[in-house]
């Protein structure tokens, strides 16, 4: 179960206004690009800091469990509107995937968002392209609804996303969220998928549950996580029940 | 996003008592399921209903529990929850089919080892079903995979099918893992049952707490046999009246989500009581429960009685017992439905709650009807659509009608049982007559599109009316396909005509 802290690459044309509390890793503070793709984009993709963090759920497990989740995560942002269902992170027709074998967990990386109508001009993965440039998606209410199917965060996670602000979220898409570690689930305290555009550059705050818009400059109030928070903080349903005690340890 | 209120006939015996549980132990994150802002919300506010508990003289106070309160409390071997507890819940029943399945097996085996053992190898129910029909290779390698993992645990339920060209040359085969799980008896009253896939929560029709779960929760519940649940807070659905001759329960579940919203049931429990549910058979209830999970609904309970076990009868040997909600048990809100002032609806493109009259939508002109899964490919549902039929007067359909009978029981039936007032004609004699296409094999099939060369799949962007349960963007294929959501009699109806119809057209 992981959580990133997205290295961060910032136009050199914009002003940093928010504070030094920015948990920039330290390879990127010296990496200030212009937004130019391909090599930009590879900027955005996770990365494994240097800090003593974080494994992903389909990695091989580190013998200790010391797993410290991100502070938080940076990037461009993608918006989407409401009510936006399993079928359209990962239509049906990919589902014959499975998310625990690496190379079918790739490929759903390539087709998240795949199923959104066209009204979306810009798509989350570019066509060709297996990883997607924005590593923050901003959604509306009752995000993930539809069908329990796991492959939607992970299609997410695999894509290269690393946390979802929605209003709000459906339930099993929420849980599924928080048991694979694949993509971190906020919820913001406004309809911020009116607030910003896809391409903001946006920062997020995890202990100070805030959201900050570089692009626009306005700082927005997200909810705690509430209840998953232990969960989150063992490592995900597993590492949780290890730790109280509900299954043995390995 | 949702139907807007506008009060119309079938609003008007509407009420709403909304009380405001503020229950401190809720997280936030499962508050919100209302978006106020945009939303009239037609209600009346009575005073409350419940009477207060008293004080017990001893000290420790118990709090009245409603049905899905007591069935988890049982289950976790408390005496006592509270909506919004976490609690360590044993799992009576998993299930998983070919699209979860293996990633389940997969976690599992990486979480518990290669050589780890199921926690029992009779609660663990795996239902091939939903790309089955299909020459995707990786599909049925899906297929393979349950069978090498059934093989190595000795899984007692594990409905196989090899010969993909002819699904009665399987005698294990069932079809759709909702319906399988109710005819092979794995779904009994007072019981905790998780299943790979949404609509496990039409279970929730034998009286027990029934929901879908992720790959990653189903290994966990593999290996450990229980899995940390939330209690969530129960609305209250109270339907009476006589159930009119053109409704069916899938018009009493598009009304509600209509009302409600998709995210209206959000982390919550959906009760279904009065006297309609009372008179409902058995699929008729599976269908109501099967749409919960369309209002954002986590299980939906309907309380067990002679109906409950007069279909259990002969299907299960494993002793169960109904649990019941309290008379004090306390829910978040109740709604009273007069089942004799609704009317046909259908849910239109692109949600659940985009509720509308059935008769408002006669000028919409369909491409094609469907007639199949969880939701509407029942017995009971192709038994309503034969009736339809009949009742025009040898009318033959007008749009390409497809029907997937959602298990090898289904397809038998609809090949065997004699249609009510037909003269001993059976289903299948009356689709033949009126033109649909042959009953293909049971599975979920284009329910939810699937490979591209699945049966009835919506390939060009067309206009269908459904049985099913979602009609969100490219859900049945298309990306530009529209679906109208409806009960059988409207389906069949519509398919008469060429356009969405009332099925009161052929039934009155």
């Amino acid at each position: 179960m992981a959580f990133f802290s997205s290295t961060a690459t910032v136009p050199q044309n914009l002003t940093f206004v928010s504070s030094n509390k920015l948990s920039f890793s330290p390879s990127s503070t010296t990496s200030f690009n212009f937004v130019s793709f391909p090599s930009f984009q590879s900027k955005f993709c996770k990365t494994i800091t240097s800090s003593p963090q974080i494994t992903r759920a389909h990695a091989p497990p580190t013998p200790s469990t010391e797993t410290t989740t991100a502070s938080s995560f940076h990037g461009l942002c993608y918006v989407v509107g409401d009510n936006i269902d399993t079928d359209q992170i990962i239509p049906a027709e990919h589902l014959t995937l499975v998310p625990s074998k690496p190379d079918e967990y790739q490929k759903l990386g390539s087709f998240a968002l795949i199923g959104l109508p066209d009204s979306y001009t810009v798509r989350f993965v570019e066509s060709g392209e297996t990883k997607t440039k924005y590593s923050i998606i901003i959604g509306g209410a009752n995000f993930g609804c539809g069908s329990s199917r796991e492959h939607a965060p992970v299609a997410l996670g695999a894509s290269g996303a690393a946390a979802v602000v929605a209003e709000s979220y459906a339930r099993i898409f929420f849980r599924n969220s928080v048991a694979t570690g694949e993509v971190y689930p906020l919820e913001s305290e406004t309809r911020l998928c009116e607030e910003c555009r896809t391409g903001d550059v946006v920062t997020v705050e995890l202990a100070e549950n805030r959201l900050i818009n570089h692009t626009s400059g306005k700082e927005y109030q997200l909810k705690p996580i509430g209840d998953a928070g232990p969960v989150i903080e063992a490592g995900g349903i597993f590492a949780y029940a290890r730790k109280t005690g509900m299954i043995p340890t390995r | 996003m949702a139907s807007s209120l506008v009060p119309s006939p079938s609003t008007s015996f509407f009420h709403t008592t909304k009380k405001d549980l503020n229950l401190s132990s809720f997280s936030s994150s499962s508050q919100r399921c209302h978006k106020h802002a945009s939303r009239k919300i037609y209600c009346s506010v009575a005073a409350p209903q419940q009477t207060q508990r008293t004080p017990s003289t001893t000290g420790s106070v118990k709090t009245a529990m409603t049905m899905t309160e007591k069935i988890m409390a049982r289950a976790s071997e408390k005496q006592q929850v509270r909506p919004g507890d976490n609690i360590w819940t044993n799992v009576d029943i998993l299930m998983t089919h070919d699209v979860c399945g293996p990633g389940s097996i997969g976690i599992f085996k990486k979480e518990f080892g290669e050589d780890a053992k199921v926690w029992d190898r009779e609660k663990v129910v795996i239902i091939p079903d939903h790309y089955i029909f299909t020459s995707d290779e990786r599909a049925n390698r899906n297929v393979d995979i349950l069978r090498d993992f059934c093989n190595e645990q000795d899984i007692k339920y594990f409905y196989d099918i090899k010969d993909l060209s002819n699904f009665k040359a399987n005698p294990d085969y069932k079809g759709v893992c909702h319906i399988a799980l109710a005819q092979e008896g794995h779904c009994r009253p007072g019981e905790v049952l998780l299943g790979t896939d949404s609509h496990t929560c039409t279970a929730g029709a034998f009286g027990q707490f029934a929901t879908g779960i992720g790959n990653t929760d189903a290994g966990f519940v593999l290996g450990a046999g229980k899995l940390l649940l939330k209690v969530p807070p129960t609305l209250r659905f109270v339907m009476d009246g006589e159930m009119p001759d053109y409704l069916l329960a899938k018009d009493l579940i598009l009304q509600i989500i209509g009302e409600i919203t998709v995210a209206g049931a959000t982390y919550k429990s959906m009760e279904f009581v009065g006297s309609t549910v009372e008179s409902l058979n058995m699929e008729e209830r599976m269908t109501l429960c099967n749409m919960v999970v369309e209002a954002g609904g986590k299980n939906g309970v309907i309380p067990p009685d002679s109906v409950t076990y007069k279909y259990l009868e002969g299907k299960t040997s494993v002793p169960y017992e109904s649990v019941y909600s309290d008379q004090q048990a306390r829910f978040l809100s109740e709604y009273r439905f007069d089942v004799t002032k609704l009317e046909p609806l259908v849910a239109k493109p692109h949600s659940p709650d985009n509720r509308a009259l059935a008769r408002e939508c006669k000028d919409v002109k369909i491409n094609r009807v469907y007639i199949g899964s969880c939701t509407g490919g029942k017995t009971e549902d192709f038994m309503a659509a034969a009736k339809v039929f009949l009742a025009s007067g040898g009318k033959k359909v007008k749009v390409p009608t497809f029907l997937v009978p959602a298990t090898q029981k289904v397809w038998m039936d609809v090949y065997s049982l004699p249609v009510p007032g037909s003269g001993g004609k059976t289903c299948s004699q009356i689709f033949e007559e009126a033109g649909c296409d042959t009953p293909a094999s049971p599975s979920c099939g284009a329910c939810l599109g699937g490979p591209k060369d699945t049966y009835a799949r919506m390939n060009e962007p067309q206009v269908c009316v459904s049985t099913t349960n979602r009609n969100f963007p490219g859900r049945m294929g298309h990306r530009e396909g529209e679906i109208y959501l409806a009960s059988p009699y409207t389906a069949a109806a519509s398919a008469l005509t060429g356009y969405v119809t009332d099925p009161r057209e052929f039934l009155q």
